[in-house]
């Protein structure tokens, strides 16, 4: 039976959607390894570091302005940790700016779709360095209840690599302001110098 | 000489702050008058339907959590009442009295978040949401101690709840519904008489009744548009005849209305807490349910109205240890269709605020 | 109290008017031939004994011999509901026609079934994927998917 007429036709922002996803798709087989991993043992011992180095990654390591990513459920107890009770502007980082263009630390909170993963590398890549990436939540560490499902990412270190995963479905927010301290903690000794 | 214009198409895109989540519209605009909204959804989906056919029914209830997370209580109740419905399970009394308090406090829970959100996009940044969860952490400290969960409870089970509530429960929950009254007068005062609010929300985006009723919207909005329609009152579940309670019914259909709708049933949902609180019986919380339940050949379509609206599951069995069909009505999704016929005309400020008033959880609208 | 009307009363009443429409009609449901599917629904919408005004819910169910699409239809004035099913037997191009025109709450139910079971809705004005993107292969809620 002739069925194509009832369909409606693709406009050209759909079609060029689509092909964006599906490159993105086989682009994305195995998972990018974490940003320390690359230091090597050699240079770690044989490399010394000034003090203006370790003054210079503790500047940087308070008040990070995050990005907002919330995606799902986890994206509420994002909010939940910058509200009142639980502040994180204590640590300098209560205004979450929703332009990549002036923020340090990408927290991804909720289920990462292969729909949604051009738009998570886009804002990556429009971030200023020094970034860092935070994966809140079992969704975004692995696929979390949904890894079997047909559309979902198993797991963002896919399409950006990833710092510091804090598990939970969802973590509470002091879990979060947990793993924001490890975050710090990562800064700090950031720099080429045996831990 | 005319001044010549073209229109363009602005992608308001997945990552947003005012899209309440992973939503895009392509909208196009004559300058900054909106003349077409397009909405492109599918940026959280996540295939529960078909991930529900490989699970037994009780291995559903978690997953039904993540639907609409800000209400997740009402999600796992309106899926249970569908099993139960299918299976033809009766609950007992003091695990019926139970779902009423949780689900009712849910909708405030709810609703709080929704108005609090609304009037962020109308400008007034966090504040109105920092006043809103402070009222929340309270609810969510007395769901903390039933459930042990702070956002997605997967507290519901098939024949009645899962275990019984701690003694200290009923006295906090009841110095809540004695102090909660207080705080929304205060916030009444506080917005209503607002200029700035009443200026721009009343008369903005209006939903006439007739194309409510062709939308098949359900709710808060199709209430504010005139409809007096609750499926608590006209298809009562659980035992919500038992109880005396209003429905607020708007005049207008604007933006307004459906924040006043919002702000009246909180009002009611306290009445209905203190009747449930007092008439609590004592006894069992769970019925005799096989632990993989097997029900009869046959679907089941069991609805509630939950605090987006009317929220149905509908589940085709084969007599098997899992749904041979699982399938969620979205209240959301629906709603949504009369998007268009709001805006057109408006501001693409006033798309802001009308996407907002009919507060969209994009967990319940992608699936 | 909503009273789900019961499938032999409506069958009847639509026999009078429609006299082939009807497949089958038990307790619970009224199934109709997908060709007359329209009528019956524009008839079931006007009738002033019936009413139904209001488009309760649209799903699509795959039995592996084929497809049932089923509507379920609200009279907010009368308090009734009813469930209207239609089969379609074609498994390559299932079609069946499309009630946007009657009630707008089908539009993007419809688009929906199109999109996760690849059933076409004649009349639809605007039938494309809403949920997966352009491109996508296959259709995910058939059961020989995966």
């Amino acid at each position: 039976m002739e069925v194509e007429k009832y369909l409606a036709l693709p406009n050209d922002i759909d079609i060029a959607e689509g092909k964006r996803i599906e490159q993105l798709i086989a682009a994305s087989q195995r998972p990018i390894p974490d940003p320390d991993s690359w230091i090597d043992q050699e240079i770690q011992r044989n490399v010394l570091v000034t003090s203006v180095d370790y003054i210079v990654d503790w500047a940087r390591s308070r008040s990070l302005f995050p990005l907002m990513f919330g995606l799902a459920c986890c994206a509420f107890e994002m909010i939940g940790m910058a509200t009142s009770r639980f502040d994180i502007a204590r640590y300098g980082m209560d205004i979450f700016r929703w332009s990549p263009r002036q923020a340090d630390v990408m927290i991804v909170a909720g289920t990462l779709t292969w729909k949604m993963a051009p738009a998570l590398r886009k804002v990556y890549d429009q971030m200023a360095e020094p970034k860092w990436v935070i994966a809140m939540g079992q969704c975004t560490i692995s696929g979390g209840p949904f890894r079997e499902s047909y559309s979902v990412v198993p797991g963002i270190n896919r399409i950006v690599p990833v710092d510091v995963y804090v598990p939970g479905c969802p973590p509470r927010p002091e879990a979060l302001i947990y793993g924001i301290t490890r975050l710090h903690q990562k800064i700090v000794k950031g720099s080429i110098k045996k831990p | 000489m005319a001044l010549q214009t073209e229109p363009f198409i602005l992608n308001v895109g997945p990552q947003h702050p005012s899209t309440h989540g992973v939503f895009r519209m392509k909208v196009t605009l004559d300058g900054e008058v909106v003349v077409d909204v397009e909405p492109v959804i599918g940026y959280l989906h996540r295939g529960i339907e078909k991930m529900g056919e490989n699970r037994t029914y009780t291995q559903i209830i978690p997953l039904t959590d993540r639907l609409d997370y800000l209400a997740s209580l009402t999600n796992n109740l309106a899926y249970v009442l569908a099993v139960e419905k299918l299976a033809g399970i009766k609950i007992p009394e003091r695990a019926e009295y139970l779902r009423i308090i949780m689900a009712e406090s849910m909708r405030i829970s709810s609703h709080l978040m929704a108005v609090g959100f609304f009037l962020n996009d109308l400008g007034a940044m966090m504040t109105p949401v920092l006043y809103m969860w402070r009222e929340r952490e309270k609810l969510l400290d007395l769901f903390e101690m039933v459930c042990g969960q702070r956002l997605t409870y997967n507290y519901m089970r098939i024949g009645g709840v899962s275990h019984d509530i701690p003694e200290e429960f009923l006295p906090a929950m009841k110095k809540f519904v004695t102090e909660m009254p207080g705080f929304l007068d205060e916030y009444d005062q506080l917005i209503a008489s607002n200029e700035i609010v009443l200026v721009r929300t009343k008369g903005v985006g209006v939903l006439p009744k007739e194309t409510a009723i062709d939308i098949g919207a359900s709710g808060p909005v199709l209430r504010a548009s005139g409809v007096k329609w609750d499926t608590r009152k006209a298809d009562p579940y659980s035992i919500y005849d038992r109880f005396d309670f209003d429905i607020p019914i708007g005049a207008a259909g604007d933006n307004y209305d459906r924040y006043w709708v919002r702000m009246q049933e909180m009002r009611q949902s306290l009445r209905i807490l203190e009747q449930a609180m007092a008439q609590l019986p004592k006894g069992e919380v769970i019925a005799d349910v096989p632990q993989l339940l097997r029900p009869p050949v046959g679907e089941a379509y069991g609805h509630i109205e939950a605090p987006k609206g009317e929220l149905g599951f509908y589940l085709v069995s084969d007599n098997s240890i899992a749904p041979y069909r699982f399938h969620i009505h979205p209240p959301t999704l629906i709603n949504l269709t009369a998007l268009k016929d709001m805006v057109v005309g408006w501001k693409i400020a006033d798309l802001i605020v009308t996407f907002g008033s009919i507060d969209v959880v994009l967990g319940e609208i992608d699936r | 109290m909503t009273t789900a009307l019961a499938g032999e009363q409506v069958a009847k009443k639509i026999n009078e008017a429609y006299p082939s429409a009807v497949a089958v009609a038990d307790k619970t449901a009224v199934i109709v031939n997908s060709d007359s599917l329209f009528q019956v629904a524009e008839f079931l919408k006007k009738a002033p004994e019936f009413d139904f005004n209001y488009l309760g819910d649209l799903t699509a169910v795959d039995y592996t011999d084929y497809f049932e699409v089923v509507y379920r239809l609200v009279s907010l004035e009368h308090n009734y509901s009813l469930v209207l099913k239609t089969r379609c037997y074609d498994r390559e191009n299932p079609a069946v026609p499309s009630v946007t025109k009657l009630w707008r709450a089908a539009d993007f139910m419809e688009r929906e079934a199109y999109d996760l079971m690849g059933i076409i809705f004649m009349g639809h004005p605007n039938l494309k994927r809403l949920l997966l993107w352009e491109g996508f292969e296959g259709y995910p809620l058939r059961r020989d998917y995966l």
